[in-house]
């Protein structure tokens, strides 16, 4: 028994496919080393070209400015007091959970945000981190920013925790930054 | 019964000589093309190539063989273990020993005493390079096979009919060479080729000479025997270390002896047209100065052409390369005989 088989109609779909003629032979041959030599002048054309790598540790990309590396804390520039008040914001919105904020009560004695509380300790896993960038939307004082370095790599886990005071000091080498318009 | 005649009239010390010279010059080559390849590749890539080592990355090669030396020789469950190990030193030996026939330069005098600046001179030049090569083809196909790996046996399948068709054509472009020069011997090819370079007549020849020495070293385009994309390495995807060192080395130096051969056999071997007299220890560096331009050429040519597929590498080399390849041949040899009549 044979089944009808039913021929699907393209219609309006059809494609002509413009295809160049077989070239034989003689042709093929001509064509073939007519081909190389092109191609052969196209990567000869990409040495007089010159080379496109940056030598990366030696030389670095400039990052732009909106760009999101390590975190930054800050201090308030006219009383050196932290910005931080320990509200836990950050940690409640980051995402790979890798804030630890721990809160203390600010005395007359021991001042040292300009809140009523401050961050005991405030830990960030960089091993865990995203660069998000959601604890800086997170946080009401602009107390923690992402910042442009991004070269975090250690040899310990432990290492790439950064406390308070590492995040709070400025980073040694400083990224390169995008000029405007760059 | 006839022997094919060697002429040795040097005294056994200085071939003895020759032979180490000849050694440390391939083997001093080698590093230097394989550095020269990534270099070059590099170049043409729009990038530097290996900068890290030494200055300007000089000392990579080193870096490499060290490494390479200092690996652990592994070996598959499945594979045939005296084979294994036997195939890399059939490919490495048979590259060494066409080197020797590559003339560097005629025989002058050196001290007094006659050198020529090669390792023999046999009166049966190009047939001594395509039993060589011939052999080395088992370097390949029994490495393959008897690492017992199906890419390593795919690769080997591949380098056996690959290899095997192409030489065909190689030797039918040099016999058109052989017919014009009349005779065997490299140095007496140099020879007839004072008044003008091979290269000229025999362009056609040449070509497809060049082709198929493409196909014969297993360089891009035609190196579908270790087709890494595809194949992980080919025949040579089960070895490591010291033998994987060897089967590379081996397939520069094939590159190198191509280029000799090519030099020797079209571009007049240590001739510079339109320059007799030519003192004697200016030969070594000609003919190491066109082996360069056509290692180089070989190294651009892989930065630029892509891997064929594997039908359209035997269709071209039975169907195009071989009937111009006999063309060629018919065609000189017509013409020989109707100039020489």
């Amino acid at each position: 028994m044979r089944l009808a088989v039913e021929r699907w109609d393209p219609g309006e779909d059809q494609i002509e496919v413009q295809r160049a003629p077989e070239p034989g032979v003689a042709g093929g041959a001509y064509r073939a080393f007519g081909e190389t030599l092109r191609g052969l002048k196209t990567t000869f054309a990409r040495v007089i070209e010159g080379v496109h790598t940056i030598q990366y540790p030696e030389q670095k990309v400039a990052v732009y400015p909106r760009f999101r590396g390590r975190h930054k804390l800050h201090r308030f520039e006219d009383s050196d007091l932290e910005k931080c008040v320990g509200c836990s914001l950050c940690a409640a919105a980051c995402p790979a959970d890798c804030i630890r904020v721990v809160a203390a009560e600010n005395t007359p004695e021991l001042r040292i945000s300009a809140g009523e509380r401050y961050a005991a300790v405030y830990e960030i896993n960089m091993s865990r981190c995203i660069f998000c960038g959601y604890c800086e939307v997170a946080c009401p004082f602009d107390a923690i920013t992402m910042g442009h370095d991004y070269e975090l790599s250690d040899y310990n886990r432990g290492d790439l925790i950064f406390t308070k005071e590492m995040l709070l000091a400025e980073p040694l080498d400083q990224t390169p930054l995008r000029a405007q318009g760059e | 019964m006839s022997f094919a005649l060697v002429d040795y009239f040097e005294p056994w010390w200085i071939q003895i000589i020759k032979g180490i010279v000849l050694f440390a010059i391939g083997l001093q080559i080698v590093p230097l093309v394989l550095l020269a390849e990534r270099k070059l590749l590099g170049r043409f890539q729009g990038r530097y190539g290996p900068n890290r080592v030494g200055p300007y990355g000089l000392i990579q090669p080193l870096a490499d063989i060290v490494k390479l030396l200092g690996k652990e020789q592994s070996r598959p469950e499945t594979s045939v273990g005296p084979l294994f190990i036997v195939a890399p030193v059939i490919s490495i030996m048979t590259a060494v020993g066409t080197f020797a026939i590559i003339p560097f330069g005629d025989a002058p005098h050196i001290f007094g005493t006659r050198v020529g600046l090669y390792g023999v001179d046999v009166s049966i030049g190009p047939l001594y390079i395509f039993a060589l090569s011939a052999i080395s083809f088992y370097g390949l196909m029994l490495g393959g096979w008897a690492s017992g790996s199906k890419y390593s046996f795919l690769g080997a399948m591949r380098a056996a009919a690959q290899l095997i068709s192409y030489e065909v054509s190689q030797g039918l472009a040099l016999v058109g060479v052989l017919i014009t020069a009349g005779t065997l011997s490299l140095t007496q090819i140099v020879h007839a080729q004072e008044g003008m370079w091979y290269i000229v007549p025999q362009l056609a020849g040449f070509l497809i000479f060049m082709v198929a020495a493409f196909a014969e070293t297993n360089r891009a385009p035609f190196d579908l025997a270790e087709a890494d994309a595809e194949l992980v390495g080919g025949y040579n995807t089960e070895y490591g270390g010291g033998r994987f060192a060897s089967y590379y080395f081996a397939e520069y130096l094939n590159v190198v002896v191509v280029s000799g051969v090519a030099t020797t056999l079209f571009l007049g071997g240590w001739l510079i047209p339109g320059w007799h007299g030519q003192p004697a220890w200016t030969d070594p560096f000609v003919v190491l100065f066109k082996m360069t331009l056509f290692i180089s050429f070989f190294i651009w040519i892989r930065a630029t052409l892509p891997r064929l597929r594997y039908d359209q590498l035997m269709s071209f080399g039975w169907k195009i390369l071989l009937p111009l390849a006999t063309l060629n041949t018919l065609a000189t040899a017509i013409i020989v005989v109707a100039v020489h009549k």
